[in-house]
């Protein structure tokens, strides 16, 4: 069966102050599937935003795009013109952004934005819409019926601001809901109970999530399946308990000592806390940073892009881009090396 | 079943929240044109010499009697504070003193004046904001290309450009080498005024019903206020496209797209209604300035406008007049922030709510 989204060697550049293309996303392979909550991680800068933005033709409008993403097997999303892409924003795919406090217009009723491209899309009447919006918010747990339907933003907690942007993405019935670390402007209270409600969508209605964090503990707690990111490259892909528990990239396996409480067991879905460890040892490791900073796609050196912060590096690492290779079923890690990460380097 | 989100947009304009800004705002206003009193009042006191002595004139200085009945009318033998009370007081009764050059009431004088000043203003304020709006907004929405360029290039030539210059341009132009406008004055001389009823000719030419008057009103109105227009466009222009385009780099703007919502729609609900806000307050403040009036281009085509009035009675020391010009300019700018405030609240629930 085809993946809902199969992205293939999906490269964005933009043009930078002098003109010339400056990279974003290098070469990102990734697919989607039906009923399936599958992650990003990275750092800021890494790219994942912007591959959310290109899977929903929001990027300027100068930035180069090449690669392919299909949608459902049918609907090749790059190049796409604005009419093309007004077929798929909120029908087919939609988002929720950040921080619903700036998602959200500040002038228009929650009504209003709820309904809007119902009406639109779906060439529903008002109060055909209107019962529809009253259902969305049910579903998305804001208890206040009509009421809440004619409230501003800003009446809103935090947290009812990022439900009411849920319930907007969910409107049409939306194929694909791309989430850009919708819990990350939020209280961690408030965040575990956003959580909770995309799992229960998930369960409910089987909805497939393309999910961005910079949380590996967001990414343990909900995901299936994830990507690592650097630099606009995928380093490492797989079923997200085998990236945290043993991870194969020295990335990844850095970002989780990089951890505060790096000694707290994972929530892992079938992983039990007993081998909760990034090296899958039970030796609690301390603590450590990744030395360096974090390179852009555009300021990446040629070969890895990790390499000038890895401990393992070979004389090939700096000068040949590493591709993605096998190491366990639905595994893939793009390093040459494949150290023995249960070492930590000296 | 009628529901209450489909109240008709009428109630929706003046519900609750809205009439208690209205009132606040109110209150503030009536504060402020008490300070405005008390700023004039200082103004007459700071004369050098005697306000009497700006006030009357040589031939009325030599009459006791009139000297007598000025000094009690104004009860300038009284401590200053009742002095500011009659002030106050005559000023409720639309009593502003009598202008030395005229020799009419400075009220009159302002009801023959502004309403000159309003047919002017009026009509260069509304195609002002109009036009500013829409080309502001297109020159955002073309950001970096070369239809923005163009509009911030002609932009920058109306805002560096003199009203004078313009208005004599215009002149030479259109009334001297093409010969399709009229030289100046607010009608040609062989016409009779309309009777008059709000002292504005075009107005007063309709409910006359006098159509002739009224074409030949229009076309002594073209020119002023097409170059007054010029000239406010040209500074609500860049203003615009800058308010737009902030609010196109909104996450909200983002979301409406990541909606699919068409592009069209986009602009008019989301990005427009943002981008509104700053743009009235910059419209308020250009009205008020126009409506104060614009002493060189109404000089240039003969308009006898506040302006024209404004600086006769500068030139002339004529203290009544001055002070009555003040006090107008003083309740325009304060009139014109109370609608600009009642409009914040129309469009935005959160000034309105809060």
């Amino acid at each position: 069966m085809t993946p809902l989204l199969d992205v293939r060697h999906l490269a964005v550049s933009l043009p930078g102050a002098d003109g010339s293309p400056l990279p974003v996303i290098h070469d990102a392979t990734l697919h989607v599937g039906r009923g399936e909550i599958v992650g990003i991680a990275g750092e800021s800068g890494s790219g994942k935003s912007m591959t959310a933005q290109a899977l929903l033709g929001l990027l300027p409008e100068n930035a180069q795009v090449s690669g392919s993403a299909v949608l459902d097997g049918e609907t090749e999303l790059v190049g796409l013109d604005e009419r093309g892409w007004q077929g798929v924003r909120g029908v087919r795919i939609a988002m929720v952004f950040q921080d619903a406090t700036a998602a959200l217009h500040p002038m228009l009723t929650v009504g209003r934005q709820l309904t809007e491209h119902l009406r639109h899309h779906l060439g529903l009447d008002r109060r055909g819409a209107e019962r529809r919006a009253l259902e969305l918010l049910d579903r998305v747990r804001i208890p206040g019926g009509r009421g809440a339907l004619r409230t501003y933003p800003h009446q809103l907690s935090g947290g009812m601001r990022q439900r009411v942007a849920i319930a907007s993405a969910l409107a049409c019935e939306p194929e694909l809901l791309i989430a850009d670390e919708p819990t990350t402007a939020l209280d961690v209270t408030v965040q575990a109970g956003i959580l909770e409600l995309f799992d229960e969508l998930r369960r409910e209605s089987d909805l497939s999530v393309l999910f961005i964090t910079h949380d590996l503990g967001v990414l343990s707690a909900l995901t299936t399946r994830a990507y690592v990111f650097y630099a606009g490259r995928v380093m490492e892909s797989g079923p997200t308990g085998e990236l945290l528990l043993r991870p194969r990239h020295p990335y990844t396996a850095a970002l989780l000592r990089a951890r505060p409480h790096a000694d707290d067991s994972w929530e892992v879905r079938g992983g039990t806390a007993a081998e909760a460890q990034p090296n899958g040892s039970k030796r609690p490791l301390p603590m450590t940073t990744i030395p360096g900073s974090a390179v852009t796609p555009a300021t990446a050196p040629p070969g890895c892009p990790f390499a000038p912060r890895c401990g393992y590096t070979e004389d090939g690492c700096t000068s040949e881009v590493p591709a993605m290779t096998a190491v366990a079923s639905g595994h893939h890690v793009a390093c040459r090396v494949l150290p023995d990460l249960t070492e930590v380097p000296g | 079943m009628r529901g209450r989100t489909g109240r008709p947009l009428r109630s929706r304009l003046f519900h609750a929240p809205l009439a208690r800004l209205l009132l606040r705002r109110l209150a503030t206003t009536v504060v402020l044109l008490f300070g405005v009193t008390v700023l004039t009042f200082t103004l007459i006191q700071l004369v050098p010499g005697d306000s009497m002595t700006a006030s009357l004139s040589e031939t009325a200085l030599n009459d006791p009697s009139v000297v007598a009945a000025y000094r009690a009318k104004w009860g300038l033998d009284e401590p200053l504070i009742t002095q500011y009370a009659i002030y106050v007081g005559n000023l409720l009764q639309g009593d502003l003193g009598v202008s030395r050059q005229t020799s009419r009431s400075v009220l009159g004088d302002l009801m023959t004046y502004v309403p000159a000043t309003l047919e002017i203003a009026i009509p260069a304020m509304v195609l002002s904001v109009v036009l500013g709006t829409g080309i502001g907004l297109y020159a955002a929405l073309r950001h970096g290309r070369r239809g923005d360029h163009v509009v911030r290039v002609g932009s920058l030539l109306g805002l560096s450009t003199p009203p004078f210059w313009l208005a004599l341009v215009a002149l030479y132009v259109f009334f001297y080498l093409l010969g399709v406008a009229p030289s100046g004055g607010r009608l040609s001389s062989w016409i009779t005024p309309p009777p008059r009823v709000t002292g504005m000719i075009t107005v007063d030419a309709l409910l006359a019903g006098e159509w002739m008057i009224w074409w030949d009103a229009v076309q002594h109105l073209v020119l002023p206020v097409a170059v007054l227009t010029c000239l406010t466009v040209a500074a609500l222009v860049r203003f615009v496209r800058s308010a737009m385009l902030e609010v196109l780099d909104q996450d909200y703007v983002r979301a409406a797209r990541a909606k699919g919502l068409p592009t069209f729609t986009v602009v008019r609900r989301h990005v427009l209604r943002a981008g509104l806000v700053p743009v009235i307050t910059v419209s308020g403040l250009a009205f008020a300035s126009l409506l104060s009036g614009t002493v060189l281009v109404e000089q240039i085509f003969s308009w006898p406008g506040v302006g024209q009035y404004a600086f006769r009675a500068a030139s002339g020391l004529d203290l009544p007049a001055v002070l009555g010009v003040s006090l107008f300019v003083a309740v325009v700018y304060t009139l014109v922030n109370l609608m600009v405030d009642l409009l914040y609240g129309v469009i935005d629930p959160r000034i309105r709510l809060s």
